[in-house]
């Protein structure tokens, strides 16, 4: 069992997401940096889809009620046993009655605790992540608070035969972190409807993460954008932005008015009437995901082709972590097919 | 950039595009169409049959469908290949028919919530003087609001797209362009809205399956319940959602008296949402769209 003494800013029960709901308006949830995400996972030796705590900014205080091995991943935070510093990226012991607390976050916005085993709350369609907006899943539907009780499961990795080993993150696997970003994005969409020249404006410009940063979105500042004339489609709405609602891909830009673009996350709204400019590709969200304001992003264009390349050289230098921690992974197994 | 669109040929529209590395995003045009949405769905139908090997989500919209796929377990190319086929088929093969349900909603229009609701946003409307079902029905012509409902019951609806928030369903009345009711957004969204409100925005109704932010003009609230994700209430073992993408919608109007004696219901679980299902033939709509809506119609009394 894990005790809650104090909750943090905004602590949520997360995993790899809930996926194949879209077609319903339900976004993956999940946690926003998958890649800490699974790094946790595999340094405690669970499942890899198994649920953890996300933490932002500031970090909970947990107290252990049984013996467990944790490790804490994600933005750079002053980790604490009972007020004894502890290394990040590394499977760490807990005795029961001890607790974990945090100092400041110095680097990112988002922590990651994972717990041998997982969080066991119930799973709803396939996942145990939080999905506040409607407060679906994770534990009762929201971030966490003073004296919740969360019971610890038994997603352990089935081929684990290390699980009680303690393993380390070599350093050069650690993510930059930086206050600054470039994001790859694949154009597309709704992309024809900006001008040409504006199209190569915002991928020439800096843009600055604004206080509207959360689970749902990154609204961002920068240049304003022009479109090209049109008449006003059937169903599409008058202003220049507006289309007949479509789609948002998890990760896709949209420009209401043609300014400050909003980068959806995984708690975005599936659907909506305002222009899509393109998508940012998913193994750059984790970098996006540990921004705050007044943090800058550029953008880069990629073609399709690129982007899964560079997907297959995340997922290759998972596997080879993985290699490293002795960690049984399975190419994959981190996403389920529903459909 | 210059390949960021493809083509897909067959008439009728279809320009493909990539969403990041994980979604293929198909636009047939930018504006809505009946007959085109009906194609949507029935494509939407095909691909979600044929269970493609990592395929994880076909979204079907107004205007528009959305695929995404898991890479590690898909051939782009091959995947590409068998959605330009299959969508060229159907855009250009004959009308299909949709295996589907009509589903009754009983509204009480212009009721009491929705009403003190969307008085506190009066700045945020196009005309603070009226309250949105008097906008909405003055600003399509008819003559008060009884008109307007009369309107909005007389013909079934048809579930075009999905999103928002789960459980959310857009929809769009079989009858031609200049029948349907149209009405603008509010110039600046609500940050209230009552769960089950009954909306509409553009061309478009939907029911706000839970209360939070919105924009579209309030017309009444419905006593059932349209979502259930964890499908443990009767109406929803099969689906955790009333009215999947290709449902068929038929508003009935009802007093305030029948509103509390639903609601009652729903709470005790004991009321049940009249349903039938149906076989929509999107040829029969085409031919003759009023005689058809009333043989759709025939299926729920």
């Amino acid at each position: 069992m894990m005790h809650i003494i104090m909750p943090g800013l905004q602590t949520l029960v997360q995993d790899s997401g809930r996926d194949g709901y879209y077609a319903l308006g339900m976004p993956p949830a999940g946690a926003l940096d998958q890649r800490s995400y699974t790094l946790g996972n595999m340094l405690v030796g669970n499942d890899p889809r198994a649920a953890g705590l996300e933490f932002a900014f500031m970090g909970p205080a947990i107290q252990f009620q049984s013996d467990t091995v944790i490790a804490v991943t994600g933005a750079e935070v002053t980790v604490l046993i009972d007020g004894e510093p502890q290394p990040m990226w590394a499977s760490v012991p807990v005795k029961n009655g001890q607790t974990l607390s945090f100092g400041p976050m110095t680097r990112g916005s988002r922590g990651y605790i994972a717990v041998r085993g997982g969080v066991d709350v119930p799973k709803l369609s396939g996942s145990r992540s939080t999905y506040q907006t409607v407060q679906f899943g994770g534990h009762m539907g929201r971030a966490l608070k003073p004296g919740d009780v969360l019971p610890i499961g038994t997603q352990i990795h089935s081929d684990d035969g290390h699980g009680d080993r303690i393993r380390e993150l070599d350093p050069k696997y650690l993510p930059s972190l930086d206050a600054s970003a470039d994001l790859a994005v694949v154009t597309g969409l709704c992309n024809y409807r900006f001008t040409p020249e504006s199209v190569q404006l915002f991928f020439e410009s800096d843009f600055t993460v604004s206080h509207e940063a959360n689970r749902t979105g990154y609204r961002l500042i920068g240049p304003a954008l022009e479109f090209v004339e049109r008449d006003v489609p059937f169903g599409a709405g008058s202003d220049p932005s507006n289309v007949v609602n479509l789609g948002y891909p998890l990760g896709s830009i949209q420009i209401p008015s043609g300014n400050e673009p909003i980068c959806l996350l995984r708690d975005a709204v599936t659907g909506g009437g305002y222009v899509t400019f393109g998508t940012i590709i998913s193994t750059d969200l984790d970098a996006l995901a540990q921004l705050k304001t007044p943090d800058t992003v550029t953008f880069t264009s990629v073609s399709v082709t690129e982007a899964h390349a560079k997907r297959r050289h995340a997922h290759n230098e998972l596997a080879q972590i993985a290699k490293s921690l002795k960690y049984p992974w399975v190419f994959g197994v981190e996403r389920k097919e529903t459909a | 950039m210059t390949d960021m669109y493809r083509q897909l040929s067959g008439g009728g529209g279809g320009r493909l595009s990539f969403g990041g590395d994980e979604f293929i995003f198909v636009e047939l045009s930018e504006e809505m169409r009946i007959q085109q949405a009906l194609t949507i769905q029935t494509l939407a139908r095909t691909l979600t049959a044929m269970n493609l090997p990592g395929v994880t989500d076909v979204c079907p919209s107004h205007a528009s469908y959305m695929i995404r796929y898991i890479p590690e377990r898909v051939n782009l190319p091959e995947l590409l290949a068998t959605l330009q086929g299959v969508h060229e088929e159907i855009v250009t093969g004959r009308p299909a028919t949709i295996n589907t349900r009509i589903v009754d909603v009983p509204v009480y229009y212009n009721d009491p919530w929705t009403r003190e609701a969307l008085m506190k946003f009066r700045d945020r409307h196009q005309d603070p003087g009226s309250t949105d079902i008097e906008y909405a029905a003055r600003v399509n012509g008819f003559e008060s609001i009884d008109e307007l409902i009369a309107a909005h019951t007389r013909h079934p609806f048809l579930v075009t797209f999905m999103n928002f928030v789960p459980g959310n369903a857009e929809s769009v009345q079989l009858v031609p362009r200049e029948l349907q009711i149209e009405v603008p957004k509010y110039k600046s969204p609500r940050t209230e809205t009552p769960s089950r409100a009954v909306g509409h925005g553009g061309a478009f109704t939907n029911i706000y399956p839970s209360a939070g932010a919105g924009g579209v003009q309030l017309l009444g609230r419905t006593p059932i319940n349209v979502v259930d994700m964890t499908q443990t209430r009767a109406d929803f073992r099969e689906r955790p959602v009333l009215f999947p993408a290709g449902t068929l919608i038929s508003f009935r109007a009802i007093s305030e008296a029948e509103y509390f004696d639903i609601r009652a219901a729903v709470d005790a679980d004991e009321y049940r949402v009249r349903v039938a299902d149906i076989e929509f033939s999107v040829g029969k709509h085409l031919e003759d769209w009023e005689t058809y809506n009333d043989e759709l119609l025939e299926a729920l009394r």
